[in-house]
């Protein structure tokens, strides 16, 4: 068996906790193995095979030991409170786990004959109708993959709205100096110029800024609202009705729609365009960083703009047959976002299981408990922390993780909190207030728990006066310390592979 | 911070060297950004620019930048040297760290060292 | 309230902190007129009664582990998981962790994401992976947007084989309308005959990427090592969207030369799922690192001496350097990348051989078999992997609904893409089929002829 310490020398400079997969690797050994060919075989063509397969060579042992013990390094909302701002880390609801695992989601091919697969596009049309009814938009497609996805086929849409009008000269998309920066990038690399418009010191939309910049230019804004500070913006009809007197097309960042389920329908509100998280507001978990899933709703005159296909219904049923459910492309489509019909399995069943679960008064629960739990941290907290822009939240709010004649930062708090068994919340974002602490509890805690998170905020801001270096050093509970990033980015080791001299352990 | 005063800054934090014509990122730039890992310069010998042209980005562990031209003209070199080894910028920002140089070099919206310090030490708090 | 913790007297005392009485209190910003709209959506359900929903919802299809015999592949392919994947990702400290931001306490997604990353790479034959995109389609699309950032927009002319999928050529068509590219190549009605180097004459000195696909659309497996080389010798970047599956066998694009690799992870140990989630893989070389979208996992030490990893190179990214960046990707499909590590690992060099193994020679055998039916024959005579086109002689779609009524889900219909491949389908053969299957669609589409 491989020896640790006959590995190649580079391993040796750090101690190893876990070692990889190749590090584990002997020749020989195998893990999940398959029949013998039962058709005669030919000769495989020699000029075009590779020479050798450098995988690693393991048993199934080693491998469930391997993420076992890989698995107890993750902090998990399954394992703690994960208040992170702007990332709706609520509780994953485990029957999703076996509905989005049933054999007819699992094992149905995307290009099967549409007779073959109504149980899926009865579930995707039901969807979409939920979510128009939920958001107050006249249609909606499920096919993005992700929050930027949608704001990428968002943006598409505004701009192909604009162009079918013969309307060529907007160029311009406004976003608010809060904005996350996914909506920057979505405009950006269409090669929209921004106009970074300016917050009020009520945190909504400075609305002089605003008018100054609307011209005939403007292709639209994007806004998120409730905004990244956690406000909702008290003059969100005025800024709508700006934007819309100036010709543009109002965007709507769904990243924070968990306050609003019930509350209010954007749609109706105004807005043109908007997507959903459906790993955020719909509980379809995070999975260390995706997938997601980012349906896209648009008001009617958008509509013939969405990409195709949608799934609509093909031949209407009647008392005795149901409906036959199949694929539509919109008149002027701005095309295809992926291939296939969108994260189906992993983001659209979980998303339905959990609506259909929850109806009206389930869901504005939702958003009300979220918004109950952020204005009870709020008011747990804002005599030890200073929050810039402080009236009632939604459902998260930002406080300034520093103190008077301190040198503290919000990065050291954060560090400390994880000594308290706690994941810290967003930092450094939103960009507009200083050594943000941004805070998001969501609906599913309990107040055992806010309370002993306030608690551990409050004892560290008292540590932060009294013993400043227990937060410069920590987190000092945890498996792992700090890291040094500058390491990482300088001599940018981006894998491994087997030792060089790997054949010799044979 | 340091500002040698035969050198000329904007406020986007770029030096501008009248008397060679080379133009780079300011001490204070580089330690706003701290561990500069990646460094593209977007202008080719021959090129003529106006100032206020972006001429490099710069990727810090934490930052991006833009880098833009102190002064206008043509561009006579190109340190393509401090693109293998950005870190330079780091460590000899008004030196190893030069970016381009320019011919006949006009400069554009530009300060002196002493007021170009001035500028920095304001926006420090 | 299922998932709300939260009992009436501790709603009641949080509310008095607050220092408002009534929960709607804290919506006064809302609109009046707005607020508390009454949505028609059906009665909650509980738990038991979505869980008998759900299960009807799912048998309202026919799956084809039960229900039907699959040779329809095209982009998504049914491939045996073996049970330890799913047993991994089930595990709720990866499942609801979220991206690793604070990597103190994300090590272990990290160190999964860094594997995956090494894994792809391995089987590629290149320097770095990112730690994914959506898609094969949405990566190959973003192979465009690196090319784009990489000539700083001076390159305008794009070459896109016909043999890329479809889809993939329609998803690129939509991420690049605007940019004013010029793209050539992306003809289905072009002569599908032509190998890679009829490709080659459509590269010039304004050519920024070419895009082909190994196997291609067809199937086929051509060696791009000229095709490649006669493109970087006119500047040009070469990107390879690849079928992981084939590569445990095949000549890598790595090994090619090629710049830039991508595809599609689903036969990885994904699930099809009816198209999605599946996850995209976007590889490259060494030097063009810093112009790859996408998170990147990178080894380092923490504080106290240990080796462990970080996200890295992040200011390339939107959340740095906002509408700078050269994509706005933010999630991607972490877990199933995950899921493909694990693939990968618990088949190892020997299991993931054995697979493309098996299919190779099975849909040889399928192959084979089915050309010995009179009136049916192979559409192109270049080496395969696990598809090929197969001419029938008659509409496809009305063989496709012959085989349905025998419970086979024949291939996919290429009159629908490819105008002079009307009456051909596409056939694809996985390790899932056994010989007793190819033999049964064989033999329904002899009735077919002689019907």
């Amino acid at each position: 068996m491989v020896n640790i310490s006959e590995t190649p020398a580079k391993a040796l400079s750090a101690r190893v906790v876990e070692p990889t997969l190749f590090d584990l690797s002997s020749p020989g050994r195998t893990g999940v193995t398959f029949p013998e060919p039962d058709v005669p075989c030919e000769d495989l063509p020699a000029g075009l095979l590779r020479k050798d397969l450098p995988l690693p060579e393991l048993a199934e042992v080693d491998v469930i030991r391997h993420y076992m013990h890989l698995s107890t390094f993750n902090y998990s909302v399954d394992g703690g409170f994960y208040p992170l701002g702007s990332c709706t880390m609520k509780y994953n609801p485990k029957i999703n786990e076996d509905t989005c695992r049933l054999p007819g989601f699992l094992y149905t091919h995307p290009l099967q004959p549409i007779e073959t697969v109504q149980g899926n596009l009865a579930l995707m049309y039901q969807l979409q109708e939920w979510l128009k009814e939920i958001s107050g938009f006249a249609a909606v497609t499920l096919q993005p993959a992700a929050g930027a996805h949608g704001e990428f086929t968002g943006v598409l849409i505004m701009r192909a709205y604009h162009n079918s009008r013969g309307d060529l000269k907007r160029t311009k998309m406004l976003i608010p100096d809060s904005a996350h920066g996914t909506n920057p990038a979505s405009a950006g690399i269409q090669g929209l110029q921004i106009v970074q418009i300016p917050s009020d010191p009520r945190g909504n939309v400075d609305l002089e800024a605003l008018k100054a910049a609307c011209d005939d230019t403007v292709l639209g804004m994007m806004l998120t609202n409730p905004n990244t500070l956690g406000l909702f913006d008290e003059h969100i009809e005025e800024v709508i009705r700006i934007v819309h007197e100036s010709g543009g097309l109002m965007y709507g960042d769904g990243a924070n729609l968990n306050a609003l389920l019930g509350i209010v329908q954007p749609g109706v509100v105004g807005f043109d365009v908007m997507h959903f998280n459906l790993h955020k507001t719909f509980s379809v978990p995070h999975g260390g960083g995706g997938p997601g899933c980012g349906p896209v709703g648009v008001a009617a005159h958008l509509a013939d703009f969405l990409p195709a296909p949608l799934v609509g219904i093909v031949e209407e049923g009647d008392d005795e047959t149901p409906p036959l459910f199949g694929f539509i492309t919109p008149a002027k489509s701005i095309g295809r976002m992926k291939a296939f019909h969108g994260h189906f399995g992993g983001g659209m069943v979980r998303a339905y299981t959990y609506i259909a679960m929850h109806g009206a008064e389930g869901l504005k629960d939702i958003a009300q408990y979220a918004v109950l739990n952020a204005n009870y941290l709020l008011a747990r907290l804002r005599s030890t922390y200073h929050v810039p822009f402080d009236r009632i939240c939604m459902h998260e709010f930002v406080a300034e993780g520093r103190f008077e004649g301190s040198d503290v930062r919000a990065l050291d708090i954060a560090k400390r909190l994880m000594d308290y068994k706690f994941h810290p919340p967003t930092n450094y974002f939103p960009l507009i207030v200083h050594e943000a602490l941004m805070i998001e509890p969501t609906e599913t805690e309990n107040k055992d728990t806010l309370d002993l998170f306030a608690d551990a905020l409050i004892k560290i801001a008292a540590e932060a006066r009294t013993q400043p270096e227990l937060l410069h050093n920590a987190p000092s509970t945890t498996q792992f310390g700090r890291m040094d990033e500058v390491k990482a980015a300088r001599e940018l080791v981006l894998c491994c592979w087997l030792p060089e001299d790997y054949a010799r352990y044979a | 911070m340091n500002a040698p005063a035969n050198l000329k800054y904007t406020k986007s934090d770029e030096w501008f060297d009248p008397a060679s014509g080379a133009m780079g990122l300011s001490d204070y730039a580089q330690s706003q950004l701290s561990d500069i890992v990646f460094l593209e310069i977007v202008v080719d010998v021959g090129d003529t620019i106006q100032a206020g042209t972006a001429i490099a980005s710069v990727e810090s562990v934490k930052a991006s930048a833009e880098t833009y031209a102190a002064a206008g003209g043509k561009v006579v070199a190109v340190n393509k040297a401090l693109m293998e080894k950005p870190e330079t910028l780091n460590s000899d920002p008004y030196g190893a760290g030069w970016m381009v140089k320019l011919e006949g070099g006009e400069p554009g919206d530009v300060m002196d060292a002493a007021a170009y310090e001035k500028y920095c030490a304001e926006r420090a708090h | 309230m299922t998932y709300i913790p939260i009992s009436p007297r501790e709603r009641d005392a949080m509310l008095e902190t607050i220092g408002v009485k009534t929960l709607d209190d804290l919506f006064k910003d809302v609109p009046a007129r707005h607020r508390f709209p009454s949505l028609h959506l059906p009665p909650a359900l509980t738990e038991m009664e979505a869980a008998t929903e759900l299960a009807d919802v799912s048998a309202n299809n026919e799956n084809v582990r039960s229900d039907l015999i699959s040779f329809l592949g095209a982009g998504a392919y049914n491939h045996y998981i073996p049970s330890v994947v799913d047993h991994v990702l089930r595990r709720g400290e990866f499942y609801t962790a979220y991206t690793p931001y604070q990597p103190e306490i994300s090590q272990g997604t990290l160190q999964g994401i860094f594997e995956y990353q090494s894994l792809v790479a391995a089987l590629t034959g290149m320097d770095v992976s990112n730690a994914s995109h959506y898609d094969g389609a949405t990566a190959a699309a973003e192979a465009v947007n690196m090319a784009v950032a990489q000539f700083r927009g001076k390159r305008k002319k794009l070459v896109i084989a016909p043999t890329v999928h479809p889809q993939y050529r329609a998803v690129i068509r939509t991420y690049t309308q605007g940019m004013d590219l010029q793209v050539v190549g992306d003809d289905p009605r072009t002569d599908l005959e032509a190998g890679p180097s009829d490709l080659a004459s459509l590269v010039d000195d304004q050519t920024m990427l070419v895009i082909v696909q190994y196997p291609d659309f067809f199937g086929r497996v051509y060696d791009y090592t000229d095709l490649i080389a006669k493109a970087h010798a006119r500047g040009s970047l070469v990107c390879v969207v690849a079928n992981p599956t084939a590569l445990a066998l095949f000549k890598t694009p790595g090994e090619m030369d090629a710049d830039i690799v991508v595809g599609d992870g689903q036969p990885l140990g994904i699930p099809m799922w009816f198209g999605g989630p599946s996850l995209g893989f976007f590889t490259t070389k060494k030097a063009y690192v810093h112009k790859m979208a996408g998170r990147l996992v990178g080894e380092t030490v923490d504080a106290r001496g240990q080796r462990a990893y970080v996200l890295t190179l992040t200011a390339r990214e939107q959340h740095i350097k906002r509408e700078r960046a050269t994509s706005n990707i933010c999630t991607n499909e972490g877990l199933l990348a995950l899921a493909a590590a694990v693939y990968l690992s618990v088949l190892g060099k020997t299991g993931l051989q054995q697979v493309a193994t098996l299919c190779y020679q099975k849909a040889h055998y399928a192959a084979r078999q089915l050309s010995k039916i009179s009136g049916m024959g192979l559409c192109f005579t270049d080496p395969f992997f696990h598809e090929f086109a197969l001419c029938l002689g008659r509409p496809a779609e009305e063989v496709n609904a012959h085989l349905l009524e025998h419970g086979i889900l024949g291939g996919y219909d290429l009159g629908q893409d490819y105008p002079s491949l009307k009456d051909h389908l596409l056939i694809a053969v996985t390790e899932m089929n056994t010989r007793e299957e190819i033999d049964a669609l064989v033999e329904v589409l002899s009735e077919v002829d002689h019907g």
